[in-house]
C-alpha cells in the first residue's frame, strides 16, 4: 500500500481489532491493580504463559482453538491463585513499605522469563489458522475471518467480564473490596479470599488474551516485558484500576497505533515516541487519566 | 566510613595478591551501578517509586560520548556536565510528572524509559541503533596542569585507574546521600514519603524539595552513565533499559528502603549474584529470580534491616 491512497478505514478497523485485544488485556491488570493495589510487572509473562498453552493444545495437540483457549484461562487461573496467596500475600503482610510488592511483581516476571525461555525456547511460535478467507468490502475494506473472529471472541470475554463484576456476588464483593477495603472488611466480605479470586481472574484475561491473539500474531518468550508496557500505557490512559478505563485505553492505544503505523511511516519509526511523550504530556495535565479517581 | 576506605585500599591488594584482575571491571560495576542506585533511593526517599533512572544514565551516556566523540570535550569535564544536564531535564520533565504518586509516577518513569531509548534511535545525533563506538579512553585531553589523573591511555592497568575512579565517586556520592539525608533536608524529605499534604500545611515547600530530590537522583544517574560509557567505549541505545531501570530499583529494595547504604549492598548483592549464577548457565535466570522471590517473602524490608537490627542487639 503506497502512502497516498491510505485507506482511512482500514486503518479504523485495524485498530479496532488491536483495541479489543488490548483492553483485554488491559482489564487483567487494571482489575489486580484496583483489588491489591499491586502493579502486577508480571502481567504480560502470563499472557505469554496463556499463548503458550493454546500453542501447544491447539497448534500441537491439534484439539479445538475453543478447548486450548479454556485451558489457557483456567491454567492461568489457578496459577495466578497460587501467585496470590503464596507469594503476595505473605509479602504485604510482613512488609513495611507497599512498595515492595513492586519488587515481588519484578521478581515473579524474571521467574516466568527464565520459565518460559527453559520451556519453550527462543523461537517465535505461531498456529494454523482457525479460519480462512476474507471478508471484503468493496475492496477498500479487508477484514480476515480469523481476526473477526478473535475480536468476538475478545469483546464477548469483555462483556462477560463486565457481567460478572456487576451482578455476581464474588463481582460485587469485589468492587467493594476496591472501592475501599477495609469498609468491605466490615461488612463482612472475606478480603483474603476475594484478592485470591481477583488475581486469578486477573491473571485468567491475561491467559485469555494470550491465547487469542496467539493465533494472530504468534507468540516469543520475549515479549513479555513490552506486553506489560502496553498493558501499563492502557491502564494509564484510562485511569488505574478502573474498568471501564482499562476498555477505553486499550481501545485508543489500538487506534493510536493503527494510525500512527500507517501515517507515521514515512518519518521512520516513530509512532512510539510520538505516543509515549503526548502519553506523558497528557498525564502531566490529567494525572489520573481519563477516568480514574484523583488520588495518586 | 572506615569500611569505605578498608574496602579502597584492601580490595586493590587483594586482586594484585590474588591475580583475578578481570574483578576490576566487576567492581567499577558494582561502584558505578551503586551510584545511580543510589539515585533512586533518594526518590524513594521522597516516596515517589522511580523506575526511569536507566533515561538519565542512557542521556548522561549519550551526552558524553557525543561531546567526546564529536566536540573533543575532555571527559573529565563532560562527567559534570553530564550530571547537570541530566539533572535540568529532569527538572523539565519532573515538574509536571513529580505531581503524579505512587504507581502513576511508577508508571510513567517507566514510560520514561522507553522514550529515551527511542529518542535514541530517532535522533541523527545519536547515530541510531548503531550507536557511538571507540569512544577514547578518558585523559587523551585531560587538564594536566592542575589534576593528577594521568592520560588513561596511556597507563598500564586502565582497569585500576577506573576502579579508582568509580570507587572514588561512590565514595564521594555516599558520603554526599549521608551527610544529605542527616540534613534538614534530609528531614524534610521523610516528611514527604510521610504525608504531603502534613507537610505542606506545616509550611515545607514541597515542590521545591521533590524537584531538588529528584534533580539530584538524575545528576547521579547522569554520572554514572557518562562514566560507564568511557569504560565500555561504546553506547548504545540498547546500554541502559527498562530491565536496567528495574534493576536500579531492585537494588535499592533489596539492600532496603531505609537505609543510606541500603543501595550500595543491594547493587553488591545482585551484581555479585547474577556473576556467580553465570556458571548454571540457562538457569541463571531461574535460580536468580527464585532467589529474589525468596529474599521478599523472607526480608521483605531489605537486608540491612536484618543487619541493623543485630547491631542494635549487640549495643545494647
Amino acid at each position: 500500500m503506497s502512502s497516498e491512497n491510505i485507506v482511512m478505514e482500514q486503518v479504523l478497523v485495524n485498530g479496532l481489532y488491536l483495541g479489543m485485544q488490548y483492553a483485554l488485556i488491559a482489564l487483567g491488570l487494571t482489575l489486580v491493580f484496583a483489588l491489591m493495589n499491586v502493579l502486577n510487572f508480571a502481567h504480560g509473562q502470563l499472557y505469554v504463559v496463556g499463548g503458550f498453552i493454546t500453542y501447544i493444545i491447539y497448534g500441537k495437540l491439534g484439539l479445538p482453538f475453543f478447548v486450548a483457549i479454556v485451558a489457557s484461562g483456567v491454567t492461568l487461573g489457578l496459577v495466578g491463585a497460587v501467585i496470590e496467596k503464596f507469594l503476595f500475600r505473605p509479602v504485604i503482610r510482613k512488609s513495611v513499605r507497599e512498595e515492595s510488592t513492586m519488587l515481588l511483581a519484578a521478581a515473579i516476571a524474571f521467574f516466568l522469563d527464565a520459565i518460559i525461555l527453559l520451556l519453550f525456547g527462543e523461537k517465535q511460535r505461531g498456529v494454523p489458522k482457525i479460519l480462512d478467507g476474507v471478508m471484503n468490502l468493496d475492496f477498500v475494506v479487508i477484514m480476515p475471518y480469523d481476526r473477526i473472529l478473535i475480536a468476538a471472541l475478545a469483546g464477548s470475554s469483555i462483556v462477560a467480564f463486565i457481567l460478572f463484576m456487576q451482578y455476581s456476588k464474588p463481582g460485587r464483593a469485589m468492587r467493594a473490596l476496591a472501592q475501599d477495603r477495609i469498609a468491605a472488611q466490615l461488612m463482612g466480605v472475606n478480603v483474603d479470599r476475594y484478592s485470591m479470586v481477583g488475581f486469578a481472574l486477573g491473571a485468567m484475561l491475561a491467559g485469555v488474551a494470550g491465547g487469542l491473539l496467539v493465533s494472530i500474531v504468534g507468540v516469543n518468550s520475549g515479549i513479555g516485558g513490552p506486553v506489560s508496557i502496553k498493558a501499563f500505557m492502557m491502564v494509564m490512559i484510562g485511569g488505574a484500576g478502573v474498568i471501564s478505563g482499562a476498555i477505553a485505553g486499550g481501545f485508543i492505544l489500538g487506534m493510536l497505533e493503527s494510525i500512527g503505523l500507517t501515517v507515521l511511516v514515512a518519518y521512520g519509526d516513530l509512532t512510539y515516541l510520538v505516543i509515549f511523550v503526548s502519553l506523558m504530556i497528557f498525564l502531566s495535565i490529567r494525572p489520573q487519566g481519563l477516568m480514574g479517581k484523583p488520588w495518586g | 566510613m572506615i569500611f569505605f576506605i578498608s574496602v579502597f585500599v584492601v580490595v586493590p591488594w587483594l586482586i594484585e595478591v590474588s591475580g583475578r584482575w578481570d574483578f576490576y571491571y566487576t567492581l567499577t560495576s558494582v561502584a558505578l551501578l551503586s551510584i545511580a542506585s543510589a539515585g533512586v533511593w533518594l526518590t524513594f526517599y521522597i516516596g515517589r517509586i522511580n523506575i526511569g533512572q536507566g533515561a538519565y544514565a542512557l542521556a548522561g551516556g549519550y551526552l558524553s560520548a557525543v561531546l567526546v566523540t564529536q566536540y573533543e570535550v575532555s571527559f573529565w569535564l563532560t562527567i559534570p556536565l553530564a550530571g547537570l544536564f541530566c539533572a535540568v531535564l529532569s527538572v523539565l520533565i519532573g515538574l509536571p510528572i513529580l505531581r503524579l504518586k505512587g504507581v502513576y509516577f511508577a508508571m510513567i518513569t517507566l514510560v520514561l524509559t522507553e522514550v529515551a531509548k527511542l529518542t535514541a534511535l530517532a535522533l541523527p545525533i545519536t547515530n541510531g541503533a548503531k550507536g557511538i563506538v571507540s569512544i577514547p579512553l578518558p585523559g587523551e585531553l585531560s587538564i594536566f596542569g592542575l589534576t593528577i589523573i594521568p592520560d588513561f591511555s596511556t597507563l598500564e592497568n586502565v582497569k585500576l585507574a577506573f576502579y579508582y575512579l568509580a570507587a572514588t565517586l561512590m565514595v564521594i556520592c555516599f558520603a554526599g546521600m549521608y551527610r544529605l539525608v542527616n540534613s534538614r533536608m534530609g528531614h524534610l524529605c521523610r516528611s514527604l514519603q510521610q504525608n504531603e499534604e502534613l507537610a505542606s500545611s506545616i509550611g515545607v515547600n514541597i515542590t521545591t524539595l521533590r524537584i531538588t530530590a529528584y534533580a539530584i537522583s538524575s545528576f547521579l544517574g547522569g554520572v554514572g552513565g557518562s562514566i560507564f560509557v568511557a569504560i565500555s567505549q561504546s553506547i548504545y541505545p540498547t546500554s541502559f533499559q527498562v530491565a536496567d531501570s528495574i534493576n536500579f530499583m531492585l537494588n535499592v529494595f533489596v539492600g532496603g528502603l531505609g537505609y543510606v547504604f541500603g543501595p550500595m549492598l543491594g547493587t553488591v548483592v545482585i551484581y555479585f549474584g547474577w556473576d556467580l549464577l553465570f556458571q548454571t548457565g540457562k538457569f541463571q535466570l531461574l535460580i536468580y529470580s527464585s532467589i529474589l522471590i525468596l529474599l521478599m517473602l523472607t526480608v521483605p524490608n531489605g537486608l540491612l534491616s536484618l543487619r541493623l537490627f543485630k547491631l542494635n542487639k549487640e549495643k545494647k
